[in-house]
């Protein structure tokens, strides 16, 4: 008898929730390696966000917010929670899920499935936009064109402006996105080793709850949500991939180097100078830019001419100032050409 | 055109394929010339690096020499009546910023025998060696004969003649070797981070350059950092949360230390310092060293890694943290001593007009010395060092309970700690009242 007690007691004293000191711990935090378990986790996780939303004041009532859904872990955590905080801390709001359907198969077509079933799971109104309703062109296709280097850098641009025309299309007030502390952390990273001082200074002034990766993984599995975890198979020579492996051998050594990072990142002597552009409005399309035609446009008005280096890379003389000597042609020249502007939607 | 094969052996191939005057012409490739100077061959180190076999011997060393002096006159950071020390580790960067300062100094010495006033004296030069042994008990053996190798060296560096300084790392505990070597170990032995441990070496080492140099009256530090180093630099800083600090230890001067320390070597690549010790000859030695295992090991391949992605890579690190606001201190300060001629004094004023004016004091790290942001200060710490450190020495160097962390603060040397107390005792209040002194009318508080 004495010694099952014994053995009982022993495990009792050095295996109990950190927090709650009542439940029998499950996981060991990534973030904290705190032993807790998975009640209080779900606890400390919500309330991080909930302490977040509130402090910045990012809602206000009645609002009507969308939340960017590929389906993955990030987005799937993003969506649960902020539902299930509306409902708990009454915010109010009216949720949607908005995704971006970019042409990819074998990838894509899959994670959307996933993000229907999560329309119904959690009682949210979808709304898929694609790249070949906005652009006229597929990432597939576009990759059939340029291959795969700079592949991401056309995905990324129309990803984020197709957000913002689906957004605008559900007439909401904000977007929520899932970017997570490690995305935060690669990105300051990454404008530090290609140069862009400003991107460095924006970057970390978006308010984000810096959430650990780890900690998304570990919620997702626990809570059992339905989420799509392959990789984009488009990614493996993206840039980004370096700052992730370095980032992964980082956490290793020491894993409070990702806030680190952002730590930095927010610290920054750049001058306010530097800062902010220039908002404008792109001539082609309407759409929020600082140049003469936004990114996309460029981007586009380069795959239709099957010119598909412009826009990437340094400007000589700019996309933007070859676009003034076209615009002297005849209307008639490009068949297909004014067709394929971006978005049909106004601004 | 180079020989591009990577299974030729011999340097040069190409060059020696010159028959009574004609140059012997491959059906596929032709012979080059340098791409600066066309008169002469390309070198080829064959290092497979970039631009090789585009520079002629002398036009690849005037490159690099180039960027040494324009660094130097541009940032006033050897005058005439200076007394530098040069910071020698025997590695090939300090290798050729001894050897670059050198040869301004024989210039300087030759100008000053041709002129007729003999007006602009010639600078100093002494060398600083730091004897790390102490902290690596096993490199011991090899020591002595890296610092016969540094003082034989030194030597051939003249005339003029340079004074050479074996700095045992210790010393900054005191002059009692046996004690100083002792509390050095006992030190790095508390520190439980790997990292930390290896960057407190660091920060002993700098004190260690400082105490010998202000103790022989030099009044520069060169240091031979090249952009590759800063470039690991950037990254090591921005991993360990020292964002606000980085700029302050990326330019060509960094005048917060008692005896200011310059870069002259900022804007050469690792790859020119190299291949300039494979073309002049310049002997270096590597002491072992111990096996790094921390971030900044990790940092380092990482950008080995780019490197071979992009050979550009360094550069473009370097010049996104250079656009970075520096600080007040990144200057050599303006001096109305009449020692210094005015030509100097001319430069430094010009120079000085590029930094906005703001004279603002900052509080710096006892540690690391590194300068601390407002928002980093814990008003009610109960721990003075802790108070005063900044968030990264907090984290990898400081042990973590109260009763080691007073245990560490008497290990430390007294340079830091004093500067500790400095901290506490300056309050807000005196603190504004001296930075407003001088718009005060009356001396009487009370009267306000």
């Amino acid at each position: 008898m004495e010694a099952s007690e014994a053995k009982s007691k022993k495990q009792g004293a050095s295996r109990l929730c950190c927090l709650c000191n009542q439940r029998r711990p499950v996981l060991k935090r990534p973030k904290t390696l705190q032993q807790i378990c998975k009640d209080c986790f779900y606890e400390v996780f919500e309330e991080e966000i909930h302490q977040v939303i509130v402090k910045n004041g990012l809602f206000k009532a009645g609002e009507r917010v969308a939340i960017g859904a590929s389906g993955g872990k990030d987005s799937t955590v993003l969506a649960y929670v902020l539902s299930e905080l509306n409902r708990r801390h009454s915010y109010g709001l009216d949720l949607f899920l908005l995704s971006i359907d970019e042409g990819i198969t074998g990838y894509r077509d899959d994670s959307l499935e996933t993000v229907k079933r999560n329309e119904l799971q959690y009682g949210l109104p979808l709304q898929i936009l694609s790249y070949k309703d906005l652009y006229g062109w597929t990432m597939d296709d576009i990759v059939k064109m340029i291959g795969l280097k700079n592949n991401c850098t056309f995905c990324g641009v129309f990803r984020r402006q197709a957000l913002d025309r689906g957004a605008a299309l559900l007439k909401v007030d904000k977007l929520v996105t899932g970017h997570n502390a490690d995305d935060i952390a690669e990105t300051v990273l990454l404008n530090i080793l290609r140069g862009d001082i400003a991107r460095l200074s924006r970057c970390t002034s978006i308010t984000t709850v810096y959430i650990r990766e780890g900690d998304l993984h570990t919620y997702a599995y626990f809570k059992k949500l339905d989420y799509f975890s392959t990789e984009c198979i488009y990614s493996p020579n993206a840039y980004r991939g370096f700052a992730r492996e370095f980032i992964k051998d980082l956490e290793r050594l020491r894993p409070r180097a990702i806030l680190d990072i952002i730590k930095s990142g927010e610290d920054f002597r750049i001058a306010t100078t530097t800062k902010m552009p220039e908002q404008g409005t792109c001539e082609r399309c309407g759409y929020i830019s600082s140049q003469k035609w936004c990114k996309a446009c460029v981007l586009l008005d380069g795959l239709n001419r099957g010119l598909p280096k412009m826009g990437i890379g340094r400007a000589r003389g700019g996309a933007n100032g070859d676009h003034h000597k076209e615009t002297k042609k005849p209307a008639s020249a490009g068949r297909s050409l004014e067709s394929k502007q971006c978005g049909s939607l106004d601004f | 055109m180079a020989c591009n094969s990577s299974g030729c052996e011999s340097g040069g191939c190409y060059g020696r394929e010159k028959d009574n005057g004609r140059k012997a012409v491959d059906v596929k490739e032709t012979v080059t010339l340098c791409v600066k100077c066309k008169c002469n061959e390309p070198m080829t180190f064959g290092d497979g690096g970039s631009d090789d076999g585009r520079f002629c011997a002398e036009c690849f060393r005037s490159n690099v020499y180039g960027k040494f002096r324009l660094a130097v006159t541009s940032h006033a950071m050897i005058t005439p009546s200076d007394n530098v020390l040069v910071a020698f580790s025997g590695g090939s960067s300090s290798r050729v910023a001894l050897q670059f300062v050198h040869e301004l100094q024989v210039k300087a010495l030759k100008n000053y025998e041709a002129s007729r006033d003999r007006s602009l004296p010639v600078f100093g030069v002494g060398v600083a060696f730091v004897d790390e042994s102490a902290a690596y008990p096993a490199l011991y053996g090899g020591v002595s004969d890296a610092i016969a190798w540094v003082r034989s060296t030194v030597l051939s560096l003249s005339p003029p003649g340079k004074d050479l300084h074996v700095v045992p790392i210790e010393s900054v505990f005191g002059s009692d070797s046996v004690e100083a070597r002792d509390r050095l170990v006992k030190l790095l032995d508390s520190v439980s981070d790997e990292t930390g441990k290896e960057d407190l070496l660091l920060h002993l080492k700098m004190l260690s350059l400082q105490k010998v140099a202000s103790e022989n009256g030099y009044n520069r530090l060169v240091v031979g950092s090249c952009t590759s180093r800063l470039a690991s630099h950037v990254l090591t800083a921005t991993v360990k949360g020292r964002g606000y600090s980085l700029s302050a230890d990326i330019q060509h001067v960094d005048a917060r230390w008692k005896v200011p320390i310059v870069l002259p070597l900022r804007d050469c690549v690792w790859q020119e310092i190299t291949r300039l010790c494979h073309l002049d000859g310049l002997k270096t030695v590597e002491l072992a060293r111990h096996p790094q295992s921390g971030i900044n090991d990790l940092v380092s391949s990482f950008v080995a890694l780019l490197q071979e992605e992009n050979p550009s890579r360094e550069c473009t690190i370097v010049r996104t943290a250079a656009k970075l606001t520096p600080f007040y201190f990144n200057k050599i300060p303006e001096t109305d001593d009449s020692c210094v001629p005015m030509a100097t004094q001319r430069r430094l004023k010009k120079f000085n007009l590029k930094y906005d004016g703001s004279m603002t004091t900052e509080a710096f790290c006892p540690i690391c010395n590194c300068p601390l942001n407002g928002s980093d200060s814990s008003e009610d710490e109960s721990d003075a060092l802790y108070a005063a450190s900044c968030s990264s020495c907090r984290f990898q160097i400081l042990p973590q309970d109260g009763s080691s962390l007073e245990q560490f603060g008497s290990l430390l040397p007294h340079h830091m700690i004093s500067q500790v107390k400095h901290h506490q005792k300056v309050d807000s209040q005196t603190y504004l009242r001296e930075k407003i002194k001088d718009c005060l009318l009356l001396d009487d508080e009370e009267a306000v």
